[in-house]
């Protein structure tokens, strides 16, 4: 296997780990490529068909590289009726960028999840796992200048 | 009077509204006063939360803290500033059995939940025997929480009767349902409940290897699960029945139909989650064929309640079919979202209204039961709410996530939004889910887009009566449901958008044009300035076409002269 995916010998081959492998390869590059299908199939000893198949189920694994900030908008049900819509409409115009897409750059990609668990505090998004409540076209420029600058 | 600790909340929702901030601000000016992090008290509307309890023991609660030291200083002097009094008549309904030690302990600390408590549930378990144990369950009525309200007693007694090797018990804390969050809550405020009551279940059944299938999405829950089970581990909590149980998290990979048992099964081995024909029932073959057992993380929060207090003593509160409490989870349209406890048949009344503060003129409906569920109109909110009286309603109980809808949303979007997470969430095993789905969620943007026909109707009500009956799992059987739900209700609002070319409740882009009310306008040109698409041109008219509805003049325009929604 190679020397790039060593990191999956800390979980058992057992073929029930196969999410949790594919999990840890998105975790460290941000997203799953054919490479890294590869190297979990030889290591789970799945056919690579097969570790597609899983791959392309679950919403949660990407197959291209998202930019370095990952805006995550919550288009649950009380955040679609608190206004998602228009934080995408917002965040096209700030960045024209649409969901699932990512920038010329790669700084900002944007996407779209159910529900953050915040709903109370709707309409929410993320940023690299961190969640911004309450979003308005104010505080959402504000949050974007944060990253940029960063 | 002197503070004896501090507590505030940091539960995700918490951390959302800026309670980490207050949290760092408050430990490096509280000196010798003990800051401590604790979950979610369920008011999430007034976050971030913090309490300050006193030298004789008296609480106050400060609320929409900020991290400054203005606000920091304010509380350590106990001041008058952001005082926040839980209004009366949520007391009033509130009844916290589940929740109590939410937002009173720290989740990452076992000694606090022990000294309150904890694990005396466990202990009272394993000093019964295992057939006791169900049977305490069964007697206190609790049906299980995570949508379905089977009896859960009955349940165990199939698990527990088997003979088997391995016996697994599952904990469904895949919350799939987007607009709910007590599952979340519940794993972020007091993980140890939750395993607390998973080891009174694998003692019950004789259960051998147990899980608890996390959505990614909460990595918090996820953190504070892992700290509690290392704590239970070297406390040696988790020798049941002379065996060593190990309690092993896995993080879901977002898929909604995981949450059903089977799907959610095959999820745990590796495999795509696609649901199976039901029999073998996992009770009989689950897990990697072994005898299975699935519970919603709510039920398990119960179980060491039912416990504590006796199978009896649970069942006193509630309705005749519906025992014990219900977490709900409110948001939308009202004033006070959050979490909120009430006992099962309570009103929506009172959980919309008086615990909600919704505002009585502008409710028009509530849908329970997310993408599965219904929408019940405000003329039927004297309903108590119950698994069989909901169901009476075309709505379900669902897991307790409540979303308001105001009189400005229309009804037809709302259910074009559950179709939308519907059929892209079907796992395509069946045509009529797969197909169907897709095809009464084109026919709702057609009619949201106003290209729909009066005959659109019927085909949406044929179709969704054939879904439910050519579907293999609930989530096909129930994706109908909300268009089924709104076409019961508010035939009315699609027949504006079908026949009278336009959207009742103003919403939908297609029948919405804007206009800039030219007798109260200053011209500031602001709104020319703004519109990202130059829409407007210098005499204030907008055109339709080239306008995306983005509302950016609204927000500028300082005298808000747009008559708005024609
Ligand atoms: C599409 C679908 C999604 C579901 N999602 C969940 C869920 O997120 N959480 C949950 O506890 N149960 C969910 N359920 C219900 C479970 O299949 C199952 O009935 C439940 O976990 C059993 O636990 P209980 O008896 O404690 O309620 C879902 C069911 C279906 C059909
Ligand atoms: S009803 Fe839908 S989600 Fe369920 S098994 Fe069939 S296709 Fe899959
Ligand atoms: S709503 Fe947006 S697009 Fe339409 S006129 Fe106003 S600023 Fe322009
Ligand atoms: S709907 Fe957005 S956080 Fe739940």
């Amino acid at each position: 296997m190679d020397e790039q995916y060593s990191f999956l010998k800390q979980i058992d081959p057992e073929s029930s780990n196969l999410i949790k492998g594919l999990q840890q390869i998105q975790a460290v590059e941000g997203y799953v490529s054919d490479d890294a299908i590869r190297a979990a199939a030889e290591y789970f000893n799945i056919p690579e068909v097969e570790v597609e198949g899983v791959l392309s189920f679950y919403a949660q694994f990407k197959r291209v590289k998202p930019g370095k900030y990952q805006i995550c908008v919550c288009d649950g049900t009380a955040c679609h009726i608190k206004g998602a819509p228009l934080v995408h409409e917002w965040l096209k115009q700030e960045l024209g960028l649409d969901p699932g897409e990512t920038d010329a750059d790669g700084i900002f990609s944007v996407e779209t999840v159910a529900c953050l668990g915040c709903c109370s505090l709707a309409p929410v998004m993320s940023v690299n796992g961190k969640v911004y409540a309450k979003l308005d076209r104010k505080n959402l420029k504000k949050i974007l200048k944060e990253y940029a600058e960063k | 009077m002197k503070i004896r600790f501090l507590r505030v909340g940091v539960a995700s929702c918490g951390i959302a509204a800026g309670a980490d901030k207050v949290f760092e601000k408050l430990k490096e000016k509280a000196g010798d006063i003990p800051v401590i992090g604790v979950g979610c008290l369920g008011h999430c509307y007034a976050e971030p939360v913090v309490e300050a309890v006193t030298d004789s023991g008296e609480s106050i609660l400060y609320r929409d803290v900020k991290g400054t030291d203005e606000a920091v200083d304010n509380i350590l002097a106990l001041g008058e500033n952001n005082h926040f009094v839980i209004p009366e008549k949520r007391k009033a309904h509130e009844l916290v059995k589940v929740l109590a030690l939410a937002g009173k302990v720290d989740p990452t600390n076992m000694d606090d939940y022990i000294a309150n408590g904890g694990y005396e549930g466990l202990k009272k378990a394993l000093s019964l025997s295992p057939e006791e144990v169900v049977n305490q369950v069964k007697i206190s009525g609790l049906r299980g929480r995570g949508g379905g309200g089977f009896p859960t007693g009955t349940k165990w007694s199939f698990l527990a009767a088997k003979q088997a090797e391995e016996k697994i018990l599952i904990c469904n804390a895949d919350e799939g349902d987007p607009g709910a969050f007590m599952d979340r809550s519940l794993m972020e405020s007091v993980p140890h409940q939750l395993l607390e009551g998973m080891l009174i279940a694998a003692y019950a059944m004789g259960a051998t290897k147990l899980f608890i299938y996390c959505r990614a999405e909460y990595p918090m829950a996820i953190k504070h699960l892992k700290i509690a089970i290392e704590q239970i581990y070297k406390a040696q909590l988790n020798v049941v029945n002379g065996r060593k149980l190990e309690i092993i998290i896995k993080e879901g990979a977002g898929a909604f139909v995981c949450g059903e048992e089977t799907a959610l099964i095959a999820s745990l081995e590796g495999k795509r989650g696609t649901p199976r024909f039901r029999p073998p029932f996992p009770t009989d073959s689950g897990y990697k064929g072994y005898p299975t057992m699935i519970n919603n993380v709510e039920t398990f929060g119960n179980v060491p309640v039912i416990l504590r207090e006796g199978g009896e003593a649970f069942a006193k509160v509630g309705t005749e079919n519906s025992k014990g409490t219900k977490l709900f989870a409110l948001a939308g349209d009202l004033k006070n979202p959050g979490l909120v406890e009430v006992p099962m048949g309570t009103t929506l009344n009172e959980i919309v209204f008086e615990i909600g503060g919704a505002d009585r003129d502008s409710v028009k409906a509530v849908q329970t039961g997310g993408p599965s569920g219904g929408c019940i109109p405000v003329e039927l909110f004297d309903t108590p709410v119950d698994y069989d009286s909901l169901k009476a309603l075309g709505a379900i109980m669902g897991s307790g996530g409540l979303i308001v809808i105001g009189k400005d949303r229309c009804m037809v979007e709302t259910a074009r939004y559950f179709l939308d997470f519907t059929h892209r969430e079907s796992c395509g095993k069946c045509t009529f889910c797969r197909v169907g789905t897709m095809r009464m969620f084109e026919t709702l943007e057609r009619i949201v887009a106003g290209k729909g026909k009066e005959s659109d109707l019927d085909l949406l009500e044929d179709l969704g009566k054939k879904i439910k009956a050519g579907a293999l799992c609930g989530l096909g059987q129930t994706a109908p449901n909300p268009v089924l739900a709104t076409l019961r209700y508010y035939r009315n609002e699609y027949i504006d958008h079908v026949k009278n070319n336009r959207c009742t409740a103003r919403q939908c882009n297609a029948f919405v044009k804007l206009a800039v009310d030219k007798d109260k306008c200053i011209k500031c040109k602001m709104c020319i300035r703004t519109c990202p698409v130059n829409a407007i041109d210098e005499n204030f008219n907008i055109d339709p076409a080239a306008c995306t509805r983005c509302n950016s003049c609204l927000d500028v325009c300082p005298k808000t002269p747009f008559s708005g929604r024609i």
